[in-house]
């Protein structure tokens, strides 16, 4: 009888014991609370509430003026919000802070944002040469990072004219990924490739994201690229989150009407291809 | 990027150095400045005054063709000069027309109260005249100045300083009723080339001018008299007579000594025959004073040395400052828009004062030669550079600024590596049209004083001479487009490589 209830006892407290273990797996790298922004009348992101656990992968999606790229830019602080609070790892960014959160996380956009008057080289280690990091560091630090985007050194010394398209945003993620960043921001990272490198940098990208295991956030308004990346989709319209959820969820439950519009009307002309193909 | 760095140290050396340069030299209490107006014999009778106080042993200079009578009116009173050469026609029907003074003891009285004095009159009285070909005299039996009333046909030229004098036109057709509308303001000196032209019938004279005879011209009888006396006399700051009684007792020995033939000649000898007004006076001096004056007349090359040096002090100063300024007043602009309208604003408004104005200008407020002169080519150096520093601020692409905030780059820092840089080609645009323009504008400086190549220029002008003219703006547009060339060069050192090669597009 003793027994029977030792073991009882013991078999709850090791599942309250456990469960603080559960909540450490799920801490969260960025927290969102009632976010918003106006641009006079209109609404750019209305009060919003979002979480990224760390590792994790968030895609955000929607048609062009839904939101996505206005709330990317708030989560990095390129634009201030108008109300509510973003905490990264914990802390609230403020004005006085957003400087060194920036530096821990990597912003790549759609056009590569690189600097035409600097060096590949120069553009990489920008940031690293301000702060001052030690030089035969910043030597690895740039070679590893080549390899793992799989660009050749000589192309170090070039400048960004010099580079194809796909080479640039190469670079861009080398500059984003230089300090190491916890978070990774993307905007329309490929948007603007032509389509067989855009697919040949998808599957890169997706095992260099698997390799680091980072943070990451990604726009883009295309379904099969959000299928493809992320553990969650967040999909927006008109500065809302409709759902979020995983490809499966959003397909298979969507939350409003407009969820499985915006899904099939991306699907059904990869289907019919399909078809046709067959 | 070393280059680069070298050629902007060597640059701020420049402008450190021409800073540091004097504008020139402010006179000290032994020295002693004189002036003289626009015309030849003011001039020369500057250059008298001139050789008589270095008889002295004082150190003396002549600021030659200073201005209209106001400007040496104001300067005498600013103390910017000593003294010089007026005629007492012209103070009192002119300068002192408020006073109302009928006698020269009047005119004495009136001048202490300014701190002034005069000498006793030279010895001939220059009065104005009205002029006419002989030949059209003839024909139109042209004999007194009613008689021009008969032809309102006539065009009449007049000097600039006749048109707008009291004792000028204004009140020459007050008093005789003269019906003509065709008439125009024109240098005094180049309305003697209108008249041999044809484009002129009537004109102003000076007595003494020797174009009288030499363009066989007829003086019409003053029937009305209209014209005072216009007596010679050296006008000189009361206080002349402590700081250096040696050099007023020297000035006052040419009283009397000069009579209306003499003059005439002396006239004719630099405006006619081309001799210098240095050593016209000088020689006059000796003739007459029996004194023994060590003239020392400028080669060609030693004036056209003194006249670059004076130009590149002029534009070096000027330009440099409004480097300096400029290039944070565009940032300034680019930054905050509200005080960017206001910045854009102003300097825009100070462009669009004529250059000529805005010399003029600064002769009040800083008075005559250097500072003034600096101060109006600075502000007009200020808009190209704004401008451009502000244009080219604007025009880098978005995706670069949010890629350098989002990198978490400071603003100093953003500013340094990622925002000059890519603005350094539209910078340097602007400093090159600052530069060509300062250059240019720089010859205007000569009018107040200043020296420079805009000083052969004038003379040129003053006596008729186009090679002189051309000793002026020859080396002016030569330095203007060694100016441009020399900011090329700083533009390809400086102009990160990055972009020198990707040509004009800036791209991501």
């Amino acid at each position: 009888m003793l027994l029977v209830y030792y073991l009882i006892t013991s078999l709850i407290l090791n599942t309250l014991l456990e469960s603080p273990r559960e909540i450490q797996h799920t801490i969260q790298m960025l927290t969102l609370s009632h976010v918003s922004k106006h641009y006079g009348e209109t609404v750019a992101l209305a009060a919003t509430d979002l979480q990224v656990p760390v590792g994790e992968t968030l895609v955000l999606i929607g048609p062009s003026g839904c939101g996505k790229s206005t709330l990317l830019r708030l989560i990095n602080g390129l634009i201030q919000s108008d109300s509510g609070s973003i905490s990264f790892d914990g802390t609230v960014i403020t004005p006085a802070n957003v400087l060194q959160v920036r530096q821990r996380m990597g912003y790549v956009i759609q056009e590569g944002g690189l600097f035409p008057h600097l060096t590949i080289y120069d553009n990489v280690t920008i940031m690293a040469r301000y702060l001052k990091r030690d030089p035969a560091w910043i030597d690895t630090r740039v070679d590893e990072l080549a390899e793992l985007v799989r660009l050749h050194r000589d192309l170090m010394k070039r400048f960004p004219f010099e580079l194809s398209g796909g080479q640039r945003q190469r670079v861009s993620l080398m500059r984003a990924l230089m300090l190491e960043p916890e978070l990774l921001l993307l905007d329309e990272p490929l948007g603007s490739l032509d389509p067989m490198i855009r697919y040949e940098l998808q599957q890169e990208l997706k095992q260099i994201f698997g390799k680091l295991g980072k943070t990451v956030i990604m726009v883009t308004h295309d379904i099969a690229e959000a299928a493809y990346f992320g553990h969650s989709i967040a999909l927006m319209r008109d500065g809302r989150i409709l759902q979020t959820g995983s490809f499966k969820q959003l397909a298979q439950t969507p939350a409003e009407p407009f969820v499985e519009q915006f899904i099939t009307a991306q699907r059904e002309p990869m289907e019919q291809l399909a078809r046709v193909l067959r | 990027m070393n280059v680069s760095r070298q050629l902007v140290k060597v640059f701020l050396v420049l402008i450190v150095i021409s800073l540091l340069h004097p504008v020139q030299a402010k006179e000290s209490a032994d020295n002693i400045t004189v002036g003289s107006k626009t015309f030849t014999e003011s001039v020369i009778l500057g250059e008298m005054l001139r050789h008589l106080a270095q008889q002295t042993g004082i150190e003396a200079s002549h600021q030659p063709q200073l201005g209209g009578t106001q400007v040496l009116w104001n300067a005498l009173i600013n103390g910017d000069i000593d003294a010089y050469p007026e005629y007492t026609g012209t103070l009192m029907q002119e300068i002192l027309l408020k006073e109302n003074l009928q006698t020269e003891a009047q005119l004495k009285q009136v001048l202490a109260s300014h701190n002034l004095r005069m000498t006793r009159p030279l010895g001939f009285n220059n009065t104005y005249a009205i002029g006419v070909k002989d030949q059209l005299a003839e024909q139109l039996k042209l004999r007194t100045i009613s008689d021009l009333r008969k032809h309102p046909e006539l065009v009449l030229g007049f000097g600039n300083e006749f048109m707008d004098r009291a004792d000028g036109w204004p009140g020459l057709q007050q008093r005789y009723q003269l019906p003509h509308r065709n008439v125009r303001g024109l240098d005094h000196d180049l309305a003697y080339r209108g008249i041999e032209s044809g484009t002129l019938h009537v004109t102003d004279l000076y007595a003494t001018d020797a174009e009288i005879d030499y363009y066989n011209l007829r003086a019409l009888e003053d029937d009305l008299n209209y014209f005072p006396v216009y007596n010679a006399v050296i006008l000189y700051r009361a206080d002349l007579e402590q700081r250096a009684p040696e050099v007023l007792a020297i000035f006052k020995r040419l009283a009397g000594r000069i009579n209306a033939p003499t003059m005439s000649e002396m006239n004719a000898r630099v405006k006619l025959h081309g001799e210098a007004e240095s050593l016209v006076a000088a020689d006059y001096l000796e003739k007459t004073l029996k004194l023994d004056i060590n003239l020392q007349v400028e080669t060609a090359w030693q004036r056209f040395w003194r006249h670059t040096v004076e130009h590149l002090v002029l534009v070096g100063i000027s330009l440099s400052a409004a480097i300096i300024f400029a290039i944070p007043l565009g940032i300034l602009a680019a930054r905050r828009p509200r005080i960017g309208h206001v910045v854009l604003g102003v300097a825009g408004i100070l462009q669009t004062i004529p250059s000529l104005a805005l010399f003029v200008f600064m002769i009040p407020l800083l008075g005559i030669g250097g500072p003034p002169a600096v101060v109006a080519l600075f502000l007009y150096s200020l808009l190209p550079i704004i401008r451009n520093t502000y244009a080219g601020l604007k025009d880098i692409p978005s995706a670069i600024i949010e890629s350098a905030h989002a990198l978490g780059l400071p603003p100093r820092a953003r500013l340094r590596i990622v925002e000059l840089p890519l603005a350094t080609r539209a910078i340097l645009a602007g400093i090159k049209i600052s530069a060509v323009i300062n250059v240019g504008t720089a010859t205007l400086s000569a009018l107040i004083g200043a020296g420079g190549y805009g000083q052969p220029i004038l003379t040129g002008i003053r006596l008729d001479d186009i090679s002189l003219i051309l000793q002026g703006a020859v080396p002016a547009a030569a330095l203007a487009l060694m100016v441009q060339g020399i900011f090329e060069l700083i533009e390809r050192g400086l102009l990160p490589k990055g972009l020198r090669m990707q040509g004009n597009e800036l791209r991501s």
